[in-house]
């Protein structure tokens, strides 16, 4: 039963609204900016821009891949920069900031109503210390020696060894002091999400009330708060191991007929830290996509969020139980294999809310009014492969089924449909939602829908079938796949395929990008709610949203953020800061 | 109409994809078929529920998009709908994680008539020790590894003096004997990976892993490294061959100890 709320019932303010800092030049409006909105806009621009630099990357991986002994400039060393630098930039540098500082900064405090985040000057800083970050690890390309070339996971002993590119030059050593530093500037803004969410929220703005846009992204910080810790002791340590000689992950070794001088680490300890972080990562760039990805199908099905409560316990419960699995990263690590029964139950629980959160998505479109409309195909899009990803996940984390999987192309291929392919399909679809908010303006329909159909389908093309080559048991991170006796004649063809639609998927892309810069100045007038969207961004007084965001008094929150199609309304939408019951406001107490 | 139909052809494809296409596991040489059924089963439930996902959306996509005059249905909750959801979830990842628990208990116990072997990793090639007539691998340890001694044994353990080591070439088993895979490495991580064996293991400095099974196919197997080892990687290939008992004996008779190995001159000398 769902309990009736009055829906006027609203506290009072309980303290008094705080001071906003105002700019005084244009230096301090548009690049030292304490603007939440600034500084969103700030963080995508730069994690779109390094996200490029992984995309074409990943072109170079797969031009050797697909066509391998005809590119002499992607040597091995090359292909194993390649690798590295594609999934530390597109899991840390592209996902993470995007979603949390960009779409973190720009929403929390629209959507929570709030006028800015409530520590603007910390916001500043994490921004331009996650900007720090970016150049220290592009820096690396520049260095002698290269990146490092030890794969995203960095694992020791190879990572700081002489085998590995970048091992003993600059590269490992650029890339440990970005990753700190990406910490550090994290720790700056998710501290203000966290408090802003907590302690911003506007009149009537219970926390059952906030969109779940907002629920994802704070549970999300909330989490990374708790991982990242671990990730940066990793780094310090391996740090000095490379840099000052001691040995935390490091054991007696040979190298190449020599014996080093360390002794009496551990390279397990350094897979425990970097998973304990990962695993919740995982979630961290997931949990933000779910939260916009309900938003976006309420709003464009023109339907309330179905089972709103159990999609916030759904999230919050997801959040604690990805901290409790992440040793099935690890099943042939060689770590106890008896871990592996607790790990692979807990696992498998965590499919439990994950469904759940599935299951109500879809029960949203079921009798609702749906628009197709391009954040709206991206939501469905997200469906297709976030449940394909998810699903191969059911594989990978049932231990025994892992042990053939695991680092193959299978798991290359899961991943990236469950937390690329999904993630980024969300992202697409948030721009396109929000867009309009942001500039004014609409994006261009055209090359809008030509973006959508050639990235879903070109990447559900090119994953779905890796997934076989995985279970023939083809190995990832091999930089040519010849030689190779498990591989048929066919599976070449198939891995020369995939290369093909790789570029026709990148292609896209840039579509995409010149879609984003050509509308600023020549997308339709979108005026200030152009999907007649229920949330407080939706409702400023001005569209971009000024300084401040809501103009002389901060709206009041009288209902939860999914009123659409109340029966009786007069129209099939109520904003959240609308008064008064034009029906009872059902939503769940 | 177009939305719908591409989201049936998605499933259509995928099911057709998965039955017809040419690609699938590399035939199995050992005892972990068991594995092989768990995938099966695993296949079996993801794909129905894909399946059943993605083609109920296209049924939505289909019956309620937008028309002019439609309105949407105003249902906040079902509770009884979300437990039985609930429920019905549970017990499909139960089906998949009680067979999983049960084989991963037959693949960390070992029987106890397996045979040990010793392979060791390092950049970028394979080693191997087998026990000696005593039965018995010696002790070893990565600060004894030289010139004359690459995998470490340590010279003064008695165990060790007999037993056979295979330095930088093909490994022999026979067939239908159960073997106990003792993974090391000393550099970096390894992973010893025979797709057909189905099972693999990272190795690591400074411990000792392991895995077991058993061969069931007598051929050449390709080994692959399955843990990235710096650069060499992709190339760090080995070979285990799968004999009949006699040719395994033959091949075991031709092969030195630790103990001849370690002491050519003196052993030359006494001759």
């Amino acid at each position: 039963m769902v309990d009736i709320t009055p829906a006027d019932a609203v506290p009072p303010a309980e303290v008094a609204e705080m001071e906003l800092y105002h700019p005084h030049s244009w230096w301090t409006k548009y690049v030292f900016s304490q603007d939440a909105k600034v500084i969103a806009i700030q963080y995508s621009a730069t994690a779109t821009a390094i996200g490029m630099v992984a995309l074409v990357l990943s072109w170079l991986m797969r031009l050797q891949l697909g066509f391998p002994g005809t590119f002499d400039f992607i040597t091995p060393e090359a292909y194993y920069q390649f690798i590295t630098m594609h999934g530390m930039i597109m899991v840390i540098y592209l996902l993470t900031a995007l979603f949390l500082g960009g779409f973190g900064n720009y929403l929390i405090p629209l959507m929570v109503g709030a006028r800015d985040m409530v520590f603007p000057y910390v916001n500043m800083l994490s921004y331009w210390i996650y900007l720090l970050a970016v150049l220290v690890l592009v820096s690396s390309f520049f260095a002698p020696g290269g990146p490092t070339g030890a794969g995203w996971t960095l694992y020791p002993p190879q990572a700081i060894m002489t085998g590995t590119p970048g091992g003993q030059d600059w590269g490992i050593i650029l890339m440990l002091v970005s990753l700190i530093l990406f910490i550090v500037g994290f720790t700056m803004g998710g501290l203000n999400y966290v408090v802003t969410v907590l302690q911003g929220r506007t009149r009537g703005m219970t926390l059952m009330r906030l969109p779940l846009t907002v629920w994802g992204i704070f549970t999300a910080t909330v989490m990374a708060l708790l991982a990242f810790p671990a990730l940066f002791v990793a780094c310090v340590m391996m740090l000095l191991d490379r840099a000052l000689g001691t040995s935390f992950f490091m054991p007696a070794i040979v190298e190449m007929g020599e014996q080093l001088q360390h002794g009496g680490g551990s390279p397990i300890l350094f897979q425990h830290l970097f998973w304990f972080f990962g695993h919740p990562e995982v979630y961290i760039v997931a949990l933000p996509a779910f939260g916009i990805v309900s938003d976006l199908i309420s709003t464009h099905a023109r339907k309330n969020i179905f089972g709103y409560r159990m999609m916030v316990w759904a999230i919050v419960g997801i959040g604690a139980l990805s901290f409790v699995v992440w040793a099935h990263h690890m099943y042939v690590s060689g770590m106890h294999p008896y871990f592996g029964f607790f790990f692979a139950t807990t696992t498998l629980i965590i499919a439990v809310p994950t469904a759940i959160k599935v299951y109500n998505w879809v029960l949203t479109l079921w009798r609702g009014d749906i628009h197709l409309t391009i954040p709206m195909l991206f939501a469905l899009a997200f469906i297709v492969t976030f449940v394909n990803g998810g699903l191969t996940g059911l594989f990978l984390g049932n231990v025994v089924v892992d042990v053939p999987l695991s680092d193959t192309m299978f798991v290359v291929a899961h991943f990236h449909m469950v937390m690329g392919v999904a993630p980024i399909i969300v992202i697409f679809g948030a721009i396109y939602h929000w867009y309009p908010k942001v500039t004014g303006r609409m994006l261009n329909e055209t090359l809008g829908r030509f973006h959508f159909w050639v990235t879903f389908l070109g990447a559900y093309l090119i994953f779905f079938p890796m997934h076989y080559l995985g279970l023939m048991g083809v190995p990832r991170r091999y930089n040519e796949l010849t030689d190779m006796t498990v591989m048929t004649e066919s599976a070449h063809h198939l891995n020369s395929f995939i290369s093909i639609m790789a570029f026709i998927v990148g292609f896209a892309q840039i579509v995409f990008l010149f879609n984003l810069i050509w509308s600023i100045r020549h997308g339709r007038e979108a005026g200030g709610n152009p999907w007649r969207a229920t949330t407080l961004e939706w409702q400023t007084p001005e569209t971009p949203p000024a300084h401040g965001n809501f103009g002389k008094d901060l709206p009041i929150v009288y209902r939860w953020a999914y009123d659409y199609s109340v029966p009786g309304a007069k129209e099939d939408f109520i904003p959240q800061n609308i008064p008064g019951s034009f029906a009872p406001s059902r939503e769940p107490a | 109409m177009a939305v719908a139909l591409v989201l049936v052809l998605i499933v259509v494809g995928s099911v057709l994809f998965h039955f017809l296409s040419p690609w699938w596991w590399t035939p199995i040489a050992s005892n972990w078929d068991y594995i092989d059924n768990t995938i099966i089963i695993t296949f079996w439930i993801t794909g129905v529920v894909f399946a059943a996902v993605v083609l109920f959306m296209a049924y939505c996509v289909f019956r309620f998009r937008h028309r002019e005059g439609n309105q949407a249905a105003y249902e906040p909750e079902n509770r009884r709908l979300e437990s039985w959801l609930t429920v019905v979830t549970a017990v499909g990842v139960t089906a998949l994680l009680v067979p999983g628990l049960f084989v991963w208990s037959r693949f960390v116990n070992v029987p106890g008539d397996a045979t040990e072997v010793e392979v060791v990793g390092q950049q970028w090639q394979w080693s191997f020790r087998l026990p000696g007539k005593d039965g018995k691998l010696g002790t070893s340890d990565t600060r004894d590894v030289n010139a004359e001694n690459p995998l470490g044994v340590i010279a003064t353990d008695a165990n060790g003096q007999d037993d056979v080591v295979v330095e930088a070439a093909d490994l022999h088993l026979p067939v239908g004997k159960p073997v106990k895979m003792l993974l090391r490495s000393i550099d970096v991580l390894h992973d010893f990976y025979v797709p057909e064996f189905r099972a693999k293991m990272d190795m690591i400095p400074g411990s000792v892993t392991y895995f077991w099974f058993t061969p069931t196919k007598t051929g050449t197997f390709q080994v692959l490294c399955a843990e990235l080892c710096g650069q060499g990687h992709p190339m760090m290939h080995g070979v285990v061959m799968v004999d009949t008992q006699e040719d395994y004996l033959a091949w075991l008779g031709q092969q030195q100890t630790f103990a001849q190995l370690s002491a050519p001159q003196q052993m030359g000398s006494a001759e």
